[in-house]
């Protein structure tokens, strides 16, 4: 009998697993819901890790790999003294509300970008724009002025797509673009839907349908997980849960590199001496935070460049963890009893993180009193404020070395040298002299001791062992779906 | 009775304007910039101010607070800085999650709170009771978090009975509807019905020492018929009153569920609110809950009333 019905079970398995059709939707989990749904009206991240290269495109776009590569420009040229940009566009694309995008949809959204009014978050990119004409409905030229070496990288954030006038105004709640998705709906609190965009310009995606689940808890993600209402958790939040998902064949887990430079931002109006700042770096045992507050995910960095990132140089020598060397420094700098604020916005890297920092100054004799910050606040009294002793914080933004040019960044790092490198960068665009230049950069904060600078922020995501095609790495904050299919 | 009747009202009228007030002076005092939280690390200074201008922060402080009491009565709440929605459109999506939960939750407490109550009563001291009191201590202290995550450990997991959260939506079905909120119901449910059981037992054990017991069972009514007679329903002061309590709880505090769960209920709104600085949606729906607990003690205020006939008397 009891033999019996196993053979009845296993019969069963056998004719069940063929006959399932080949799975073409997708829901995908995400820690934070986006506040809206246009990403030219917002920072939040999770407003790209939902439209971007799925709903939204570019002139160009990011690679998975961080490589910027033509999306709605089909090609370009460069005028010879590189501030004339002419971009010809893909023929044959439409909105996903039927109406064709040509150039003067371009025109609109680089000169709605720019505008005085606008409240694109990252209006930096836009800047050196000065003119965007129409030559014909396919082709665009755009005057800069002066080179940028970043401009089509530029082109491709997710600040920078390319929306139709007749459909932005609604965009928050309703995004009209041009990818091979298109937005179905959203049940706010809890998912955003799309399907296929049967009109698709380029390459038709593998899947007909994707959902995007909003679960902020990490237990509860955890068990969407395992009970398998979520097929992939791009970003996810119980690192801790890591190891037993990967020894489940049901599951692969993918650690990959983000954007995410985490720092011990320092005002250096308020730390001005170097020798205390350099006394803080060897202080700092970064391995001990990467384990404490990170479950081990997360690669030293020695300086503000992504690691993933040709141009990265390994710094991390500079500021080795020497607790004597960073007592001699605050002896040679004459400085005793020193008392440092320390404040910590919301994530766990910064709030873990934290105590971690805290008692390595304290091991050295540096006493820290430690606030703990909504971001809102941060934003308020640290960012904006720039009232504050030290930080810790993730930069994600791409290539985002050039804050060290700003004097009123919140660091408050000036200086000339520096300023004059990233000027010349700015109007460089071959790739040796680049990488020259980014290495100087590099170096230069790096022995300035600007920041202390801890680790590059992992992606760690968990997804079907089934399903292939989700980025690894996360140059810029995205799910592109363009490439993910189920291989059964 | 009338008279009961207006000094309630009366009572419930203030009381919701004292709360406008704080609400919104509290909320204008917390600082913060929501415009530099929706923009970011990277935003300009004119972004900004055009930000600014945009969603109306500008505006003098009386005239805001005039704007927003009269969108109560007009429906119109204004915009969510960040969702960039109607924000009664935003509640009413909200509510369709959370009041049938916190109904749900409570119909099942009371289901199973009531009749325990009783039979615990009637049982005192006996091994029925004991064990009910047991139960119901285990009930009470067991944190609903934990329960919950058992739950979804056991029926969602392991068995996939149930989803383990999220919500369906109305649209796909009442049975969809209603299965994603069983497990998130009962996870509430068994607290409070804990709570409520321990509250009836000792209502009854009171009443039940009464004289007019005595002599209700003197003139010949049964057992049964002198506890569901008389006894149940003089201890139901106490019982309507703890009932009242947890609905309002159960509404507005139901988050920590909503979030192992992932519902999107307004206790999460709110959250959600708050981290975002998104202050206009944190100050209606505050108000609002505000109203339900207010209602929801008078609606328990009425009911006294009818349980208890001096009550209606009283001048």
């Amino acid at each position: 009998m009891f033999q019996r019905s196993k053979i009845t079970v296993a019969v069963l398995a056998l004719c069940a697993s063929p006959a399932f059709a080949q799975q073409t939707d997708i829901t995908l989990g995400m820690q934070l819901e986006p506040p809206n749904l246009d990403p030219t009206g917002g920072a939040a991240a999770a407003i790209d890790e939902v439209v971007y290269a799925n709903i939204f495109e570019g002139l160009t776009r990011f690679g998975p790999d961080g490589s910027v590569n033509p999306a709605l420009a089909e090609s370009w040229t460069i005028s010879d003294d590189g501030t004339v940009y002419t971009f010809t566009l893909q023929d044959g694309v439409t909105f996903h509300d039927g109406s064709s995008m040509d150039a003067e949809d371009v025109k609109f959204s680089l000169d709605r970008a720019r505008a005085e009014d606008s409240t694109n978050a990252q209006k930096a990119l836009f800047a050196g724009i000065t003119d965007v004409s129409v030559i014909d409905p396919l082709t665009v030229a755009i005057t800069l002025d002066g080179p940028n070496g970043l401009f089509l990288s530029n082109m491709a954030w997710g600040d920078a797509v390319i929306v139709a006038p007749e459909s932005i105004e609604t965009a928050a709640t309703n995004p009209i673009g041009t990818g091979p998705f298109k937005f179905a709906n959203w049940v706010q609190g809890d998912r955003v839907e799309m399907v296929a965009y049967p009109d698709y310009w380029g390459t038709a995606p593998a899947l007909t349908a994707a959902t995007f689940k909003f679960i902020s808890d990490p237990t509860a993600a955890f068990a969407a997980m395992m009970a398998g209402d979520i097929d992939a958790f791009p970003n996810f939040p119980a690192p801790e849960t890591l190891a037993q998902f990967d020894a489940d064949p049901r599951f692969t887990v993918v650690v990959g590199s983000t954007e995410g430079e985490t720092i011990l931002s320092t005002n250096n109006k308020s730390v001005t001496d170097v020798r205390v700042r350099e006394a803080i770096a060897h202080a700092i045992n970064r391995q001990d935070i990467i384990d404490g507050a990170m479950f081990g995910y997360g690669t030293p960095i020695g300086t503000h460049f992504a690691p993933h990132n040709p141009d990265y140089i390994d710094l991390t020598g500079n500021s080795a963890y020497d607790p004597e060397l960073a007592k001699s420094l605050l002896n040679e700098a004459g400085v005793s009893d020193l008392t440092l604020r320390l404040a910590l916005p919301p994530p766990s890297y910064a709030r873990r993180g934290g105590e971690i920092i805290a008692a390595q100054l304290r091991a050295v004799g540096i006493e820290t009193e430690i606030s703990n910050l909504e971001w809102a606040g941060w934003l308020e009294t640290v960012f904006r404020g720039k009232d504050f002793d030290l930080t810790i914080v993730s930069h994600s933004e791409p290539m985002d070395i050039g804050i060290y040019a700003r004097p009123e960044y919140y660091f408050q790092y000036d200086n000339a040298e520096f300023q004059d490198l990233n000027a010349t960068l700015a109007v460089t665009a071959d790739p040796a002299m680049r990488t020259e230049l980014l290495t100087k950069m590099q170096t230069m904060i790096s022995e300035d001791y600007v920041n202390g600078y801890l680790f590059q922020l992992a992606k760690t995501g968990v997804a079907n062992a089934n399903i292939e095609g989700l980025w690894e790495n996360a140059p810029t904050q995205a799910n592109d779906l363009t490439g993910v299919s189920w291989t059964q | 009775m009338l008279r009961y009747l207006l000094t309630r009202l009366l009572s419930l009228a203030l009381t919701l304007l004292a709360a406008s007030l704080v609400i919104f002076v509290v909320l204008e005092i917390v600082p913060g910039d929501v415009a530099s939280v929706m923009l970011g690390m990277n935003a300009t200074e004119e972004a900004l101010a055009a930000l600014r201008e945009q969603l109306g922060l500008n505006d003098p402080l009386v005239l805001r607070y005039f704007t927003w009491i009269t969108g109560f009565f007009t429906g119109d709440l204004g915009m969510s800085y960040t969702y960039r929605v109607p924000i009664s459109q935003l509640i009413g999506q909200r509510l369709v999650v959370s009041l049938p939960l916190a109904l749900l939750a409570l119909a099942l407490s009371t289901l199973i709170a009531i009749p325990v109550g009783l039979i615990a009563a009637t049982r005192a001291g006996k091994a029925a009771d004991t064990s009910i009191m047991g139960a119901t201590q285990l009930g009470i202290a067991v944190p609903n978090f934990w329960f919950a995550m058992f739950l979804v450990l056991i029926f969602a997991i392991n068995l996939r009975w149930f989803p383990s959260g999220g919500f369906a939506g109305w649209d796909n079905g009442l049975f969809a509807g209603l299965k994603s909120l069983t497990l998130p119901a009962i996870a509430l449910a068994v607290q409070q019905a804990s709570i409520m059981a321990r509250v009836t037992r000792s209502a009854t054990l009171e009443t039940l020492h009464q004289d007019y017991i005595r002599t209700a069972r003197a003139k010949g009514l049964t057992k049964r018929q002198t506890v569901l007679r008389h006894a149940l329903r003089n201890a139901m002061i106490p019982v309507l009153t703890i009932l009242g309590l947890q609905f309002s709880f159960l509404l507005a505090g139901a988050i920590i569920i909503e979030n192992v769960f992932f519902l999107p209920g307004l206790g999460r709104l709110i959250f959600q609110a708050i981290t975002q600085n998104d202050l206009i949606v944190v100050k209606s729906v505050v108000m609002l809950l505000v109203f339900a607990i207010v209602l929801v003690n008078f609606l328990v205020d009425l009911a006294y009333a009818a349980i208890d006939p001096r009550l209606r008397l009283r001048t």
